[in-house]
């Protein structure tokens, strides 16, 4: 990197951006961790879950799609948007049932990682025990509606990897909710195949593909470390 | 329906209740309570457990893939024996029964790593302060704390038996407690050499110490006090899993059900027809259910499970330490039948070295590093898993639909076929040592001395640090409060504070 090169500033340290870079991809291109939920490399930005909110030049905005600025200075790591993080996470734990002890995705999930990372050590706020039915009509995918946090990834990668547009989001509020484009409103009417990207894109237990289970061992799932290795 | 002696009163409404309440569980709650007559004699004794978890229900409309690893969290003492109940069940739903060698020589190390664990747990933390220090003596001494100011080496030998086990349950689930290891169909792990190795150069003197528990129970057994000689002595059939050779067998066979006199009644039993041998009875006054033997119905149909089950009724112990141990065990006893709930202790450290011994064996079975891990075939929509689990028979039933959602789920865990056995046992003890006796601590304990040696899961949370609290009202007839005494947390016996609504210990 010479001198010359355009940068911004993250948390004091110096990043190199490229044409075209948002705030999120340059820092993930240099190592830098800016917490994320909705964000994947392989489909469009949609800034939907938040949890990438940083201050650009002292604005609140998310990283995923906000154009990184030569010269720019970025925080992430501030008591403040730290404790909205967290926040933020703990109401996605409480609008769903996340039993991360009885769940398989246990040691792959991005919420599970990222809600140990900020710390999150209880649920803060009331717990809302939503009833959502499990839809096991696909031969080959299972879909855990109690898990979804409406990050739109099975969306995207449907409509932009797969070209099918089988996932999108419906309602309002508290009351929104993934759609399947089906006849039944189920994913085993749908045109989706457990081959699609959609079906592996998801960074939670929502969306699985069938009978996987606890295949991988414990210490080498995605987010193992020294200290869940077992 | 006929019913057994001090089950059931003539008149609940005139005699003094008391209730000991709670019991505390692991996972739950549980009660006694004791009618007494004008004269002080008990006229019914009954243990209640008062807690619902509901389990087989919120199984129900999950992926069957997921739950060896959701039964778990039943128990934090025993999680791997119903991971691996539900294993063998679902292997079957999974078309992946039998597994591979590799994986059942796996399951078979991660099993008896936790039968290791569990009787270590059980006898050294729960029941031995009893067994060391007397059932009355003072609370501050009664527990582990005390056993390890008291009897430093056998307080140590506890921690490391114990440790031993669950590195056994690591190395071959990921954790020492609520690992993934096995999978419908098989393991998703073999051994890692190193780890193996590290664990057979513990052996010499793991082997050592379960060999001086065994000699440990046996002599607190035989020196026990007089007075204790046929505590909770209640002659019961008993039920096990058995090698089809008669071994001791503690992850697959089939079921031997003996007579209290030691005939065999029932031998070679298929375990996936086990509803064909036992049914299950409801009574309006317990959560637990009732299992019973069908051909003698729900009356007369009780049975024991557990060590002291298992060690008489297997023909022979397939490890030779252990086997020499069990063979002084049934001439200590002249050849008969022992029901003596403490000598469970003695049995369960006998089990404990077969578990070691086990471990050893199996940690020199190079299968246990590789080979394939997982077996297919055509899914089914039902499986049963049995298995003996530290406390004694423990069944997984399932059907899985078509969608691959549990549809039903059928759990029979040891403590529910000891339950009418546990019974039993408090009456024994109501009968012999609180008829007509002023309530103390002391004899309190007693009774839950007899519970402890079936079930630790009520020690666990109750003894081992001498934690227990418990509430014993004395009422008249029309239900006025005679004498309440309360016992903390901290050991306190404290008067006067509110009893229990009356209501509550129906």
């Amino acid at each position: 990197m010479s001198t010359g090169d355009p940068t911004f500033e993250l948390d004091g340290q110096r990043v190199p951006l490229q044409p075209g870079d948002t705030i999120l991809a340059a820092a993930a291109r240099a190592g830098l961790d800016i917490p994320y939920l909705c964000w994947s490399a392989e489909v469009s930005a949609s800034a939907s879950c938040r949890v990438c909110t940083v201050l650009a030049d002292g604005r609140p905005v998310a990283a995923c799609v906000t154009p990184a600025v030569a010269g720019q200075k970025v925080e992430c790591r501030t008591p403040s948007l730290d404790t909205q993080r967290l926040r933020l996470l703990q109401m996605l734990f409480v609008e769903g049932n996340h039993f991360c002890p009885g769940c398989e995705k246990s040691g792959n999930c991005l919420l599970q990682v990222q809600a140990e990372r900020a710390g999150m050590t209880d649920l803060n706020f009331e717990v809302l025990n939503p009833e959502r039915p499990v839809d096991a009509s696909h031969p080959d995918v299972l879909f855990e509606p109690n898990r979804c946090i409406l990050c739109q990834l099975c969306v995207r990668a449907s409509d932009e990897i797969d070209g099918k547009r089988v996932f999108a989001i419906g309602g309002h509020g508290i009351a929104t909710r993934l759609l399947i484009d089906s006849p039944s409103g189920r994913l085993g009417d749908s045109a989706l195949s457990v081959g699609d990207r959609a079906a592996h894109i998801c960074p939670v237990g929502a969306l699985l593909p069938k009978r996987v289970g606890f295949a991988v061992p414990i210490g080498q799932r995605r987010f193992d470390t020294e200290d869940t290795r077992g | 329906m006929n019913t057994r002696p001090l089950e059931t009163a003539d008149n609940p409404a005139g005699p003094r209740r008391i209730a000991i309440d709670p019991l505390s569980r692991v996972e739950g709650h549980g009660k006694v309570t004791l009618l007494l007559d004008d004269d002080n004699r008990v006229r019914q004794a009954r243990l209640h457990i008062v807690e619902f978890r509901g389990f087989e229900k919120f199984i129900e409309g999950r992926p069957y893939w997921e739950v060896p690893v959701m039964v778990q969290r039943l128990c934090g003492i025993c999680p791997v024996s119903h991971h691996l109940a539900a294993s063998k069940a679902l292997d079957r739903v999974a078309g992946g029964w039998p597994v591979p060698p590799a994986a059942e020589r796996i399951r078979r190390l991660m099993h008896y790593g936790q039968i290791v664990q569990s009787h270590a747990l059980h006898f050294f933390h729960l029941a031995s302060p009893d067994l060391l220090f007397g059932f009355d003596a003072g609370i501050d001494q009664r527990n582990i704390v005390g056993v390890t100011a008291a009897f430093p080496d056998a307080a140590r030998q506890g921690v490391m038996l114990r440790k031993f086990g669950q590195e056994v349950i690591r190395i071959t689930s990921g954790k020492r407690i609520h690992g993934t290891g096995s999978i419908p169909g098989g393991m998703n792990r073999a051994v890692d050499p190193a780890e193996r190795d590290a664990l057979r150069a513990e052996l010499p003197q793991v082997l050592a110490w379960a060999q001086d528990a065994v000699t440990l129970a046996r002599r607190l057994h035989e020196n026990l006090p007089a007075r204790y000689a046929d505590f909770a002595d209640t002659p019961a059939a008993m039920m096990s899993l058995v090698g089809r050779d008669g071994a001791m067998e503690l992850y697959d066979g089939v079921l031997r059900l003996r007579e209290a006199d030691g005939r065999i009644a029932v031998d070679g039993f298929d375990d996936q027809r086990y509803r064909e041998l036992i049914a299950e009875a409801v009574r309006p006054w317990t959560y637990m259910k009732f299992p019973y033997r069908r051909d003698l119905g729900v009356d007369d149909g009780w049975y024991r499970v557990g060590p002291l089950a298992r060690v008489q009724n297997c023909d022979f112990i397939p490890t030779p330490r252990a086997e020499e141990a069990r063979q002084a065990f049934v001439a200590a006893h002249g050849g008969r039948p022992v029901h003596a709930v403490l000598a469970t202790h003695w049995a369960r450290m006998i089990e404990l070295l077969h578990g070691v011994e086990t471990v050893a064996a199996l940690l020199d079975d190079a299968l246990i590093t590789g080979g394939p891990l997982q077996a297919e075939g055509p899914r089914q929509c039902s499986g049963i898993g049995i298995i003996e689990a530290p406390r004694g028979t423990l069944i997984h039933e399932y059907e899985v639909g078509g969608d691959d959602l549990v549809t039903r789920c059928n759990l029979i865990v040891s403590t529910t076929h000891n339950n009418q056995a546990m019974n039993e046992a408090v009456r024994a003890v109501a009968l012999r040592y609180l008829d007509g006796e002023t309530i103390t601590e002391g004899l309190l304990n007693h009774i839950e001395v007899a519970i402890r040696a079936y079930d630790p899961c009520l020690s666990c949370a109750t003894h081992a640090l001498g934690q227990m609290p418990l509430a014993v009202s004395l009422r008249a007839a029309d239900g006025r409060v005679l004498d309440h005494v309360l016992r903390s947390s901290t050991g306190e016996l404290l008067r006067e504070r509110p009893a229990h609504d009356a209501g509550a210990a129906q």
